[in-house]
């Protein structure tokens, strides 16, 4: 039976499994819209663009599934830049479906006409320009293939509108063929070898684990083999679940996790910075040596010898020098070395850490992750503890940017993957309102919060009324403190104080009322003793709710690792 | 990383001949910060498959990367890192001289020990086209620009490793 592209698009995306759509229409994508209640798809109608790709984004962070999006020509597909560079940055698997003036109209400069495969060429994985129906049922295979396999990330698929009012058989095919496209997933059973017998003969090991653990699937696997070997780990920003802050006995009570030093890098723990600094072996699984958190690349694990596990060879010696490669996906990799380290367990194994744990644990007592608590006035860090508390540390948290993402980071123990979604690589303000609703859709059961700052939350504050008609009962607390925060720390520490263009005091709009004029709950908080009352209220309520929490101006991120300096080099207040 | 010394490197890609191939390309070079000093692509004997030749300068880290990176390319089916192979490459230049009377025979004389070839003639100049490596090439405008070269129109350089595929 003969199709329109339209309903190609449709047939398409159901065999994918898609479940929803978040898109905004105009005249390009209008077959498609036209089609559309035909289908069994969940259409999430946002109020800007940038906030369809950013949900998507967190749909597919969320669940590990690719997330859609579709959007016009012209200003829409160019909306959607800012989220598709966010996407590729942290390797998030998006499908990112743009309409396109007719093929005979591209070049003329038509109206909302915009190149966007040539501008968006360097920040996707890959792209296609659709330019015959016949083509149509293959490259959406492909493009939802690429998405998910070997390093995940963004592709763009440029639909031209005469394309899917073209009409033709439909035949979805069943494999891909892409002869340029092996990533390599096994990991090379020689070095894994080679690998353990340095981790064997290691003292002093820590595991550095990035996001590329979540993406693989990798969480247990790593928990297992560092618990076999004994070895403290420590994450980026874009790994913090995949291992467990905290552990629960029988009886539900929290503790510590022995092994988990938290996060590294230039907001990371003293513990986990002082820990790679006196490392004599790293272990980096899915992580890719960001400057974040190596700091100055020489002062970085100065001592250690290096194994670093990535699905992406492009990773693998692009900014340090690497002792034992190992191409291949995480999971696969862990799974190689519990098998060897069952095989071949390391004798005195408990007594060969005691010394190293022991000095981990005088560097955490020394200076543990601290604020100054005070009656007077809401420090930033106790909300981000009071909705850990209040949460069960079980709910998945999105975050601004700046340093409400930081006291998020630090503060919310998360122990499960996919739970903390943040934007790492590109550090996007205004990700974390439209990717808690992306998230929500996916559970829309489930708790989810935006730890926000007063700056970000403008950025995409449109993307409430998006919650609101959704039902998607998404929770955002702002952490008020009338500054762009983290830009200000900066001027307070290197740029002499001079607090130029970053004060919002008495410059934000009444956060309460805004929230109740889009139709969500505005709660506010001005006082210590109010937080938890307005949280407990908030995550009780079943709607939107926006948290409005008036915090202390002059709060700082620490520890910080000054631009330029070795993560041993830490400003500790 | 530490630094090794820069080197001209010559590397061979084999490409889908799909649209934009070679825009992903020049885009991954550019944004990277690569340098590409010279460029070629034509279609291979096999159908859709495109023949890419182009020269770079980096350390032996920053063309590690570039192989690593031009593999990455979904559009990549094949990159020919010719460090540590022995590889036969060629270049075509047409090179438009001054020749008139007094300097005809010089011209010509070049053209011989060149093996070039004259294919255009008219009053006042003589075209001329070459093959051969870098240093022929080098070594033929130095001796013409002297003569007087009006204009010059080079190919890029075309590289295939020596005796079997690898
Ligand atoms: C889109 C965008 N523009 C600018 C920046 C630079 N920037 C990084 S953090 C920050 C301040 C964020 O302020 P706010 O949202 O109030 O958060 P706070 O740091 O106060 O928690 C800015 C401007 C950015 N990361 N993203």
């Amino acid at each position: 039976m003969k199709m329109k592209g339209a309903q190609i698009f449709f047939e398409c995306l159901k065999r994918e499994g898609v479940e929803v759509i978040f898109g905004f229409p105009g005249g390009s994508v209008l077959d498609i819209y036209h089609e559309m209640p035909k289908h069994d798809i969940r259409h999430i109608l946002v109020r800007h663009e940038q906030g369809a790709a950013h949900m998507a984004d967190g749909y597919a962070r969320a669940t590990g599934r690719v997330g859609v999006c579709l959007v016009t020509s012209g200003p829409g597909a160019t909306n959607t830049v800012t989220g598709i560079a966010t996407a590729n940055m942290d390797s998030i698997p998006i499908v990112v479906f743009t309409g396109q003036v007719p093929t005979a109209m591209i070049g003329d400069d038509a109206f909302q006409e915009v190149d966007i495969i040539g501008i968006t060429r360097p920040c996707t994985k890959h792209s296609y320009l659709v330019k015959d129906v016949n083509e149509l049922a293959r490259v959406i295979k492909e493009a939802f293939y690429l998405a998910r396999t070997g390093r995940p990330g963004p592709i763009v698929v440029d639909l031209p509108k005469d394309v899917i009012q073209a009409q033709t058989e439909f035949r979805y095919p069943k494999k891909v063929d892409l002869p340029g496209y092996h990533p390599t997933l096994e990991a090379h059973g020689g070095q894994i070898k080679r690998a353990y017998q340095l981790i064997k003969k290691s003292r002093h090991p820590v595991i550095y684990a990035g996001g590329g653990v979540i993406h693989g699937d990798a969480s247990e696997e790593l928990l297992q083999f560092a618990e076999m070997i004994r070895a403290p780990v420590t994450s980026t920003l874009m790994g913090l679940g995949c291992f467990p802050a905290e552990i629960r006995d029988k009886k539900g009570k929290r503790s510590p996790h022995p092994l988990w030093l938290g996060m590294l890098g230039m907001h990371g723990t003293y513990e986990a910075n002082m820990a790679v600094s006196n490392a004599d072996l790293l272990l980096a699984v899915g992580a890719r040596f960001d400057d974040r958190v190596t700091g100055k690349i020489s002062g970085f694990a100065p001592k250690a010898k290096y194994i670093h596990i990535d699905v992406d060879p492009t990773s693998i010696g692009k900014t340090v020098e690497v002792h034992i490669p190992i191409v291949g996906d995480c999971k696969n990799a862990l799974q190689k070395l519990i098998q060897t380290a069952e095989a071949e367990p390391v004798e005195g194994l408990e007594e060969a850490r005691a010394p190293w744990l022991e000095q981990i644990g005088l560097w955490r007592e020394a200076h543990p992750l601290r604020y100054a608590f005070d009656p007077q006035i809401i420090k930033p860090q106790y909300v981000v503890e009071k909705i850990h508390e209040l949460s069960g540390g079980d709910a998945i948290i999105t975050t601004e940017v700046g340093q409400n993402q930081m006291w998020a980071a630090q503060f919310y123990r998360f122990t499960r993957p996919r739970t903390f979604l943040s934007s790492g690589g590109l550090g996007t303000m205004g990700y974390g309102l439209p990717a808690a609703i992306g998230a929500q859709t996916a559970f829309p059961d489930r708790l989810v919060v935006d730890i926000a700052g007063d700056g970000s939350i403008q950025m995409n504050i449109q993307e409430l009324m998006t919650a609101v008609c959704n039902c998607l009962p998404v929770k955002v607390a702002i952490l008020r403190n009338q500054f762009l925060g983290m830009v200000r720390q900066w001027q307070e520490l290197f740029y002499e104080k001079n607090y130029c263009g970053t004060c919002l005091a008495d410059s934000s709009p009444d956060f309460v009322r805004l929230a109740e004029a889009y139709g969500a709950v505005g709660l506010r908080a001005t006082k210590p003793e109010e937080v938890e009352p307005v949280i407990r209220e908030a995550f009780a309520i079943k709607r939107p709710v926006l948290m409005d929490f008036l915090v202390s101006p002059a709060e700082g991120v620490y520890p910080m690792v000054p631009a330029g300096k070795s993560i041993s080099e830490m400003l500790l207040t | 990383m530490e630094n090794s010394s820069k080197h001209r490197h010559t590397i061979g890609i084999l490409v889908q001949n799909v649209p934009g191939v070679l825009a992903r390309i020049v885009t991954l070079f550019a944004g990277r910060d690569f340098n590409i000093e010279n460029i070629t692509a034509a279609e291979t004997h096999e159908p859709g498959l495109t023949r890419i030749t182009l020269v770079t300068t980096g350390d032996d880290h920053i063309l590690s990367q570039i192989v690593k990176q031009l593999n990455k390319l979904i559009n990549v089916i094949k990159v020919f890192d010719f460090r540590d192979t022995e590889f036969v490459d060629r270049e075509m230049a047409l090179i438009k001289v001054r020749a008139e009377a007094p300097t005809r025979a010089e011209v010509l004389r070049i053209v011989d020990i060149f093996r070039a070839k004259v294919v255009d003639v008219s009053p006042h100049f003589y075209t001329l086209e070459v093959t051969g490596n870098e240093s022929k090439i080098a070594a033929i405008i130095e001796l013409l620009d002297q003569i007087g070269i009006v204009e010059i129109a080079r190919t890029g350089k075309a590289a295939l490793a020596r005796s079997k595929k690898h």
